[in-house]
């Protein structure tokens, strides 16, 4: 039919399991499923057999005892909510003549990467925003909303990180503002930087992204816990650099490690969960809710073993401004952008030009086809699982290095790596790359002229518009869509 | 361990006003996706919705009643301008769809730029004394021991159980015949049923309709005993809350969602007041605080939900039969 | 054999020919899939009250062209008519209901449903299928009178005894008699099957095949895709052979199985090359 996939059938027909009847009643299921497979293709939620389940079952409970080993990791505590807590201030400039109040000028609050509220400055200078409850905030002055002749005295301190707001406090904090001799930022300062901010949020989706998309393509799986990947990857990289119990390596080294381990638990996933899901038949939507439920588990552990709080590597945490082809932005956010497109563009060619890269993506294309040509698909999807997964976790550590590690960083971006894959085409790796980088720079560069509150709704703006006019993608065939 | 306590607090969560609330969300849920096939992973904005709609009116100075009616219509907007774009595309799809769309949603509730008419980060609050003022309960203390209840909350209880009940009975009334019937055709077969002369999207859209109404029926009622609408508290998370509750009792059953919830309640509560109880004990020793609790409870949660899935995807009362049968 | 083949006998053999009494014409339809032609059919009419069967080899777009006809798929050119009545851009419901059922190549059964459930589906104009009138709860009594028409169809095709019975566990043989159940109890005037006999026992074809001339005594129109030139031999009023998206020959059963052009399409030997 012109709405169901050609290619989503013909790859269930690669699930579709005998099997092992032992009773009487599964006599006439099997029955049931040879014709099925003899005269149509279907998703079965069914039952394993009796080996498939004990394996399972004992895979469930190591899974269960290592989570909870490795949440036992660090301790953290989830900040409790209040009510009547402020962050306030007043902007003013103060020199020889007295003091004059800057009104105008854009106060934002955050935690957690979130948006908590903003305030303009009044004419006296004076801003209020509140707070739900106690705990630490970043309060962040938009040096651009500035007024003509008015700087912050120490340029780089336009953000206030761990300001701490105790239970019924309104807590004062100053931005030290002076006569500016550079007037607050220009447009392409601004436009400039947040093209690189984006390119570089788009690195970071990119490479989650790949993994999604291919595992897609290869299993039809829609894959609800890859933003845990990313998370797992940063969590690992901390515990290898920042943790008071680990190695204390430095990030760049310690990231090597947390790749590789969530690589394995990739493989791990494919080989001991996912394959024999779809060898016993399980239905893609069955299939969907357990990735569900593995999201949260995962997400869950890293709460318990990092804490609500964010936490940064040791290395490049805190970094200066500084002057790149005309552009003012921080050093890391280059050296990401470069280091991610050299492994895309690695990837890329080991996709183009290897045996094995070509394997993966004739199976994402057509997987009964592929295995006719004498591919090994079981092996294919697991080397995807891997890859996917691993670059996933290097993407995760990209996003600590460059924003702090925190426990839903994955999840929080899960959604913005659906819309990249949809815009590049689910089931296409260069789709992901593209549709990543696109998202990346879309959401940031929004903020030029809507709320930053707003950004990552741009992003599910573009997923949803994508899935409605062109679902297949940019670089999607049009047979996948619905 | 006192399983006294343990087992009162836990009987207390399975017929309290989650419990109830949940119940209800399932229901809707269920005919959407148990009946359906409907992979609507926006469920929590129908409640987010239904909720707003009553306090934002309540707040503006209307009257409850027409607050309720507001969230009924704010649901059915919800639904049409969802479903319209939307019921053509596959499962996942409109999975992936309608996660987004919920958390848009929220986003925009919850910015600033809407702030003067839905409060912000902040939402709404004290909106629901009407409904505790006509509370024909006298005062006084119900129930026997420990599992005692006030006559507030016994109203509250009351009111919600019977919501649930009317709910069941309606959505039976409507499986039982045969539109029914087409639904859970284009559950199994949409090609086929459109083959027979059947317009799929429109049983499709109404199915999203109806659910969504149901959904804000309970949003609204959470809203109400809580007297407190925010918009943090509609993540998708109560989506999948609902998708654990349709799935243990089974989805595509009639009763399926009410026992769900009351078992999900009942086992949430339980488990916590367990491992409440070893950490207060000592015996994880360091590794544990209580205000770990929250975050393992949502860890079993997830593994719960994936066992669930694996091993009783049925639930309690599905047919394994029918869950076995090839699909098309 | 009834009067109906008789009302092709005086036709020409030749691709695109008019029919007496039309009840499908077809024009200029043409279905592209990324540049590559899938159906291109310049003219064609089926006539009334006759079994037409459609042939040709692998991939020549027949099932596609059923797609189109039904609405399952769009028309990237031209027009067909059912009845004088326009149908391009009919969705698939409406035509069915405008008396043009298809089944399908692989067969499509409500497994959930009971065979029962499967066969009232069908049946039209149900007030109980509207949320009013459910809600309402006055269908009982067309929900009767269905129930007994629909069982008269189920005996009819032998499946009286699995009434109650999940559709999914019914046997493919057995799957391909319901269909063919439920596409009847929509009261069709022009009954398209797509590979009837596919997968069948030669015991089952011969029960199907004497199904499908009792629904051209009863005054219907079926057109089948087929493979098996026997099947076509023994019921077929006519031939339409397709390949490659067109039509390349029709005729009666004799006249098409002596035509070159339709041995040169099965053989895949294409005009002009050595």
């Amino acid at each position: 039919m012109a709405r169901k996939s050609h290619i989503e059938g013909l790859s269930r027909l690669v699930w579709l399991s005998t099997p092992s009847a032992t009773t009487a009643t599964r006599s006439k299921i099997t029955h049931v499923t040879q014709e099925a497979q003899e005269s149509s293709i279907a998703p079965v939620i069914g039952l394993g057999d009796v080996y498939t389940r004990r394996t399972m079952g004992r895979l469930l409970k190591t899974g269960i005892g290592a989570l909870m080993v490795i949440g036992v990791i660090f301790s953290g505590t989830v900040p409790a909510w209040g009510e009547g807590e402020t962050i306030k201030g007043t902007l003013e400039v103060i020199s020889d003549e007295g003091r004059e109040p800057v009104g105008g000028a854009r106060i934002t609050v955050s935690q957690g990467g979130e948006v908590i509220g903003e305030a303009d400055s009044d004419d006296a200078g004076d801003w209020e925003i509140a707070v739900p409850g106690p705990g630490d905030y970043v309060v962040t002055l938009d040096v651009g909303s500035l007024p003509e002749g008015v700087a912050l005295t120490d340029p780089e301190a336009f953000e206030l990180e761990n300001v701490n707001v105790r239970a019924s406090q309104n807590k004062t904090v100053r931005f030290n503002l002076g006569p500016g001799l550079t007037s607050g930022v220009s447009t392409w300062e601004r436009v400039s930087s947040l093209f690189v901010v984006g390119l570089k949020l788009g690195a970071v989706i990119a490479l989650g992204s790949i993994g999604l998309s291919l595992i897609f393509g290869v299993t039809g799986l829609v894959n609800f816990a890859h933003g845990e990947l990313l998370t797992v990857g940063a969590v690992l990289a901390l515990f290898f650099n920042a943790s008071t119990l680990g190695p204390r390596w430095h990030i760049l080294i310690a990231a090597v490690p947390a790749i590789l381990i969530v690589a394995a638990f990739g493989g791990g996933q494919e080989r001991w969960l996912w394959r024999p899901l779809r060898h016993r038949g399980t239905g893609l939507i069955a299939m969907i809710v357990v990735s569900i439920g593995m999201s949260f588990a995962l997400r869950y552990v890293a709460l318990l073993a990092i804490g609500g709080l964010p936490s940064p590597y040791l290395q490049y945490a805190v970094q200066r401004n500084f002057e790149f082809l005309g552009i003012t932005t921080v050093p890391k956010n280059i050296i990401i952008i470069i280091f991610t497109v050299v492994v895309l563009t690695i990837t890329g060619l080991f996709l183009l030009r290897t045996k094995l890269g070509t394997a993966m993506r004739a199976v994402s294309d057509n997987p009964n086809l592929a295995e006719s040509s004498g591919i090994d698909v079981e092996r294919v999807i697991w080397y995807t699982w891997v890859i996917g997964a691993g670059l996933a976790a290097l993407g995760g550590i990209m996003l600590g290095i460059s924003e702090q590690v925190s426990w839903d960083m994955g999840f929080r971006l899960l959604l913005l790596i659906f819309a990249a894959v949809i815009l590049g085409g689910l089931g296409t790796a260069f789709g992901a790359m593209v549709g990543g980088f696109i998202v990346g720079v879309a959401v940031e560069m929004s903020t030029l002229w809507i709320p930053p509150e707003f950004k990552t709704a741009v992003g599910l703006g573009i997923l949803i518009v994508m899935l409605l006019i062109r679902p297949q993608g940019i670089l999607g065939s049009k047979e996948r869509i619905g | 361990m006192d399983w006294s306590i343990i087992l009162v607090n836990a009987i207390r969560a399975a017929i309290g006003v989650p419990a109830a609330a949940y119940a209800l969300s399932a229901v809707g849920l269920n005919l959407q996706f148990g009946y359906t096939g409907l992979l609507n992973f926006g469920h929590v904005a129908s409640m987010a919705v239904g909720a707003y709609g009553l306090a934002l009116t309540v707040d503006m100075g209307g009257p409850m009643w027409l607050g309720l009616i507001v969230g009924v219509l704010a649901a059915l907007a919800l639904a049409v301008l969802l479903g319209y774009p939307t019921l053509r595309l596959r499962a996942d799809y409109l999975a992936i769809v309608t996660i987004a769309a919920g958390e848009i949603l929220r986003l925009t509730v919850r910015s600033t730029f809407a702030a003067p008419l839905t409060g912000g980060v902040f939402g709404v609050q004290r909106f629901a004394n009407p409904f505790f003022a006509i509370n024909p309960i006298p005062e006084g203390r119900y129930g026997f021991g420990r599992l005692g209840f006030d006559e507030r909350s016994v109203w509250v209880l009351l009111v919600g159980w019977t919501a649930v009940v009317l709910a069941v009975l309606f959505v039976t009334r409507l499986i039982r015949s045969p539109w029914g019937r087409v639904v859970r055709a284009i559950r199994d077969d949409e090609d086929a049923t459109m083959s027979l002369g059947k317009n799929v999207f429109y049983y499709k859209m109404q199915s999203l309709m109806i659910g969504g109404v149901i959904g804000a029926l309970a949003g609204m009622y959470l809203a109400i005993d809580q007297q407190n609408v925010v918009p943090d508290a509609y993540i998708p998370l109560l989506t999948f809350y609902a998708f654990t509750v349709v799935i243990i009792g089974g989805p595509g059953t009639l009763v399926g969602p009410v026992v769900g919830s009351i078992v999900f309640w009942f086992l949430f509560e339980f488990i916590d007041g367990v491992m409440t109880f070893v950490v207060l004990e000592g015996w994880t020793g360091d590794l544990f605080q209580t205000t770990d609790i929250g975050a393992m409870k949502f860890v079993l949660f997830g593994l719960g939900l994936m066992t669930l899935m694996i091993y009783r995807p049925q639930g309690l009362f599905g047919s394994r039969e029918e869950m076995m049968i090839d699909a098309r | 054999m009834p009067g109906r083949s008789e009302s092709v006998i005086s036709v020409e053999p030749v691709p695109g020919v008019a029919k007496p009494d039309p009840i499908l014409t077809i024009d200029s339809v043409r279905r592209l899939f990324g540049g590559v032609k899938a159906v291109d059919v310049a003219h064609l009419e089926i006539q009334r009250g006759t079994i037409t069967s459609l042939i040709g080899p692998n991939g020549a777009g027949k099932t596609t062209l059923f797609n189109v006809l039904t609405g399952f798929d769009e028309a990237d050119d031209g027009t067909w008519h059912l009845n004088g009545g326009p149908l391009v851009g009919v969705p698939s419901f409406r035509v069915a209901r405008k008396g043009m059922v298809r089944t399908f190549q692989l067969t499509r059964s409500l497994a959930r449903l009971s065979v029962m459930e499967n066969v009232l589906l069908a049946a039209k104009n149900q007030s109980g299928e509207t949320l009013r009138g459910s809600v309402l709860g006055r269908w009982r009594s067309v929900e009767e009178a269905n129930t007994k028409r629909a069982a008269v169809l189920l005996e009819r095709f032998g499946l009286d005894t699995m009434a109650q019975e999940y559709a999914g566990t019914l046997s493919g043989g057995q799957r391909k008699l319901l269909e063919m159940a439920r596409a009847l109890m929509v009261e069709p005037e022009l009954v398209m099957l797509d590979e009837p006999t596919a997968g069948v026992n030669p015991a089952l074809t011969q029960s199907l095949l004497e199904h499908i001339k009792e629904v051209r005594a009863e005054g219907r129109t079926v057109i089948f895709i087929e493979h098996d030139m026997d099947v076509v031999h023994e019921i077929s009023d006519w031939v339409v052979v397709l390949s490659q998206g067109s039509v390349i020959a029709e005729g009666k059963p004799d006249q098409i199985s002596t035509n070159p052009d339709v041995i040169d399409a099965y053989l895949g030997r294409h005009h002009g090359s050595v």
